[in-house]
């Protein structure tokens, strides 16, 4: 059977560069998906968008066809005339990317936006036209299309958003539907709802797709077909469950082994009770009062925090996992000092065993410059967390500085000592951090964090910005020096699977309460809670005989008032934090 | 509806910061040392005319001068009655001007809708020069188009605006014969309006709305590519051209929409800038606007007078604000819609 789309030796380059995509090749059966995986930098993005011819100005196509078939016709996309092109574009082949947030033009209603593809390709008379992209809303699982085709796309949520984004693309039925990492910038929960969307939509309609992600878990729960890129190349192609169960080239392997996973099988262990805590976080709540629009109606409250208590031993990592808007971050601010709690509340840090505890909730200006020596962040985005304009040197020292520690000579010593802890260079102390990859920045960053040697790391979603190989490096880089200075962590992230591998303790946040704390070996073996249940059902593993259980995700993920009676919330009313067993935590009613 | 509770609640605050600036005026020109009248007398007196300076002593106690200056504020404002009743701005009496010797409003009479016709010809000049030329050169960028049109732009912003007005008096004249000087031809001044004053109105406006307008379209056409720039790059741009929109339709529709908002907003900013820089014009041009009375009775202390133009031209500004403000509103939904999001 001749393919849908057939991609040979093509070859792109950036200017007068080296190619930044050599000699690929693949086809696109029809009704099929392919993923095209890779980390950044492999070139599976520009490869995608060559297809459309979506790409930045400064990039050509050098070399190579891209056949699309329509019924009998074949044309080549290459060489296509741009008009010609622009019928082809949203109506044949269409495309949805990665940040949702972005894609859609903030000013223009999200109706608009759709049904504008509709007119573009001129197919439609208007009530038609409305009434095809309401039913195509209503398809994608908004519960009120006539509402979403009036509103505007900063009132809706991420995952909405993505849908709108799907609807867009599916509007004009096309043959050919171009994912470029559609899931990345969302929640695990809300990725898979939206990856079992596509699917669903898939099987409707009879449309292939071409799914560019870096997540060998979502390629084992979506394609059929799998092509590796590495630097521009092809590595490895072929049939997914082949190529996953056995992947043949090492770098296959090498992407394989980094993706962490959450064990399929592991025995719980009760968390033996601590009795060297370096934080004690006590009835920590924080509530924000949002500026109501009306001078005479009260504000609206927010409760980011309610209510939590957590307790970190010397040594130990305690984690915190949560979706967006679930608090944990505010609790890692307040753990910080960064932030005082609600009145009540009480955050308490020894720096060592037995030593009078820093009041961190009511700290006062001495306290703080004591605590603020034993207690460091490493930010989640290392692109923006360094200043472009400081040099390595001054970063790093910038801390000893401002707590005047050591001369000029010792601490360039000491910058040196951090640099060559975090596995980077002695001379790259003078250059800018813009020479520096996303992995070399977060080691840098916490490079920085251990420059005033604290006792207490806080890090908020270290490795979510970056590769899985880098995230893997980070990680072991992270567990070596926690082992090697005694260092205690509060690890907040969104990634069931990171914590799975680097916690001692997991505490699962929702709606600014903790719904469930164990250890991960616990939790991941025996979860109680819904929302547990749905954030490791929702995990996509890189196992083709284990795909998203979509029931569970979605009973966990709903509202807290739907979950089932035991543990539902009603409005601001939720069930108590009950041990179950040692060491294991529920909020449920027994 | 929301969009006429706002304008009307941004006319209600526009009120608020108009009494505010008319302290802030008043205020200001009475800053200098000593009133018009004082110094006259003073004057008047060592040269011994005692019958003028009696005259003068009966013109301050007829504009209230020898009050205390919290009481002069409000009689000018008109919120006290004066020597002859409730009689000031408010009332619409915008007082006496002591250095042309006649009421305020003669003096400036047909200046000030001169003012705002050659401003409103100005700023209307710089928006439709600066809005094909802004999106041609960031649709174009780094293309000749682009360098051409930044290379004139900083041209115009670097010339001296009345150099350039001498230099376009000159060559209009002599090559399109286009008027010198004046807003009108002397013949029509003080006639009632007429289909050939209008005509020649229009023709005298060419040159002096070129020279206030060109700093300010060259300035206005470098925001606007940049903003485009900016614009053109976001993901959104690229969902529009992976719709299959056309280049030009794609343009007009998404980022110009975007890039729109801080062209808007600079209505505000326009008109105070180009009435205060279209004194110096005025005065080298000869027109009839209220920029060179302003710069006399600055000079002469003439409090009235020039404390009545402060007002006006605070007017203007406000009133610029006030248009941009609510047509921001109309424009952008997240502005419209801030308190629906929570």
């Amino acid at each position: 059977m001749v393919p849908l789309l057939s991609v040979r030796n093509l070859t792109i380059g950036f200017g007068k560069g080296d190619p930044v995509v050599r000699d690929v090749n693949f086809d696109v059966a029809e009704g099929e998906t392919l993923a095209l995986v890779g980390e950044s930098g492999s070139g599976k993005t520009v490869s995608c968008r060559a297809v459309l011819r979506v790409l930045p100005k400064v990039a050509q196509i050098r070399s190579g066809s891209i056949t699309f078939r329509d019924g009998a016709n074949t044309t080549d996309l290459v060489t296509l005339p741009e008009r010609a092109m622009r019928n082809l574009r949203g109506n044949q082949i269409s495309m949805i990317f990665q940040e949702p947030m972005r894609s859609l033009s903030p000013l223009h209603r999200i109706g608009n936006q759709v049904v504008e593809v509709l007119w573009l390709h001129g197919r439609k008379s208007e009530t038609s036209a409305k009434k095809e992209v309401l039913a195509c809303f209503d398809r994608v699982g908004f519960p009120d299309p006539e509402r979403t085709y009036s509103s505007y796309p900063f009132e809706l949520s991420g995952g909405m958003r993505q849908r709108a984004m799907i609807a867009m693309a599916m509007v004009a039925k096309p043959k050919l539907l171009i994912a470029d990492e559609p899931t990345t910038a969302l929640d695990v929960t809300t990725q898979a709802q939206v990856l079992g969307l596509m699917k669903e939509l898939q099987r409707d309609t009879g449309m292939a797709m071409i799914l560019v992600t870096h997540d060998l878990g979502v390629v084992a729960n979506m394609a059929e077909q799998v092509v590796v890129m590495h630097k521009g190349r092809v590595m490895e192609s072929g049939a997914a469950e082949p190529l996953l169960s056995a992947p043949a080239h090492a770098y296959t392997r090498a992407l394989m082994k980094a993706a962490p996973q959450i064990p399929a099988n592991a025995t719980p262990k009760p968390i033996e009770p601590a009795t060297d805590l370096i934080l004690e976080m006590n009835n920590v709540s924080k509530t924000y009062s949002m500026r109501a629009g009306k001078g005479w109606k009260a504000p609206s409250l927010i409760y980011a925090c309610r209510g939590i208590d957590l307790h970190l031993p010397r040594g130990k990592t305690l984690a915190i996992v949560g979706e967006s808007g679930s608090g944990k971050t505010t609790a890692a601010r307040i753990a910080l000092g960064a932030e005082p709690p609600d009145q009540g509340g009480q955050v308490l840090f020894r720096a060592t065993k037995g030593a009078d505890p820093i009041e961190v909730h009511q700290m006062d200006r001495t306290a703080r410059t004591a605590f603020q020596r034993e207690a460091q962040m490493v930010f989640q985005d290392p692109y923006s967390s360094l200043s472009p304009r400081m040099r390595i040197f001054d970063t790093m020292v910038e801390p000893l500085e401002i707590h005047r520690i050591g001369s000029r000579a010792e601490q360039r010593d000491k910058a040196a000592e951090m640099l060559q802890m975090v596995g980077l260079e002695r001379d790259m102390l003078q250059r800018y951090p813009h020479a520096f990859s996303g992995g070399q920045r977060q080691r840098l960053s916490i490079a920085r964090a251990l420059m005033l040697d604290p006792s207490l790391l806080v890090c908020d979603e270290p490795t979510s910005a970056l590769d899985v190989s880098v995230q893997e490096q980070i990680l072991r880089l992270l567990e070596k020096i926690r082992d090697q200075k005694q260092l205690s962590y509060l690890f907040i992230s969104h990634d069931l699977a990171v914590v799975a591998r680097i916690a001692d303790e997991v505490a699962v946040m929702r709606r600014g309460l903790v719904v469930e704390q164990a250890s991960p070996e616990t939790l991941f073996y025996n979860p109680q809670h819904p929302y547990t249940k749905a954030l490791i059902a929702a995990q996509p593993e890189p196992d083709i005989h284990r795909p998203i259980d979509l029931d569970l995700v979605a009973q966990g993920a709903g509202s807290p008032e739907k979950w089932p009676e035991r543990f539902r919330f009603a409005g601001y009313e939720a069930p108590p934090l009950v041990p179950l067993e040692p060491g294991h935590k529920v909020r449920c009613h027994v | 509806m929301p969009i006429l509770r706002y304008a009307l609640y941004r006319f209600g605050t526009m009120l608020l910061t108009l009494w505010v600036v008319s302290i802030l005026v008043f205020a200001i020109i009475n800053l200098p040392p000593g009133d018009y009248l004082s110094n006259q007398i003073a004057e008047l007196r060592a040269s011994g005319q005692s019958a003028g300076v009696a005259k003068a002593e009966f013109l301050r106690g007829e504009y209230a001068l020898d009050k205390p200056l919290w009481q002069q504020y409000f009689i000018w404002v008109g919120f006290l009655p004066g020597p002859h009743g409730f009689s000031g701005l408010l009332q619409g009496n915008f007082g006496w001007s002591f250095e042309f010797d006649s009421p305020v409003a003669e003096i400036v009479g047909d200046s000030l809708w001169l003012t705002v016709l050659v401003n409103l010809a100005a700023v209307v000049f710089v928006y439709v020069v600066a809005l094909p030329l802004g999106v041609l050169a960031a649709a174009r960028a780094r293309s000749w188009v682009d360098y051409t049109s930044a290379f004139v732009g900083y041209l115009g912003l670097a010339t001296p605006n009345f150099l350039l007005a001498l230099i376009l008096f000159y060559y209009g004249h002599r090559w399109f014969d286009l008027p010198i000087g004046g807003l009108m031809d002397p013949t029509f001044e003080g006639l009632p309006m007429s289909w050939e004053k209008v005509k020649s109105i229009l023709i005298h406006l060419i040159v002096p709305t070129f020279v206030i307008g060109t700093s300010g379209a060259s300035a206005m056409m470098q925001r606007l590519r940049a903003n485009m720039l900016d614009e053109l790059g976001k993901p959104y741009v690229e969902t529009a051209v992976a719709k299959g929109m056309s280049p030009t339709r794609m343009l007009a529709k998404y980022p110009l929409r975007v890039a729109f908002n801080p062209f808007v907003a600079d209505i505000g900013n326009l008109l105070p800038a180009m009435i205060s820089g279209s004194v110096l014009v005025s005065v080298v041009l000869g027109l009839q606007t209220i920029g060179p009375t302003l710069l006399t009775a600055l000079k002469t202390q003439d409090m009235f007078l020039s404390g009545f133009v402060l007002m006006f031209v605070a007017l203007l500004t406000l009133i610029g604000t006030m248009i941009s403000d609510v047509l921001l509103v109309l424009l952008d939904p997240r502005i419209r819609y801030e308190g629906r999001k929570a």
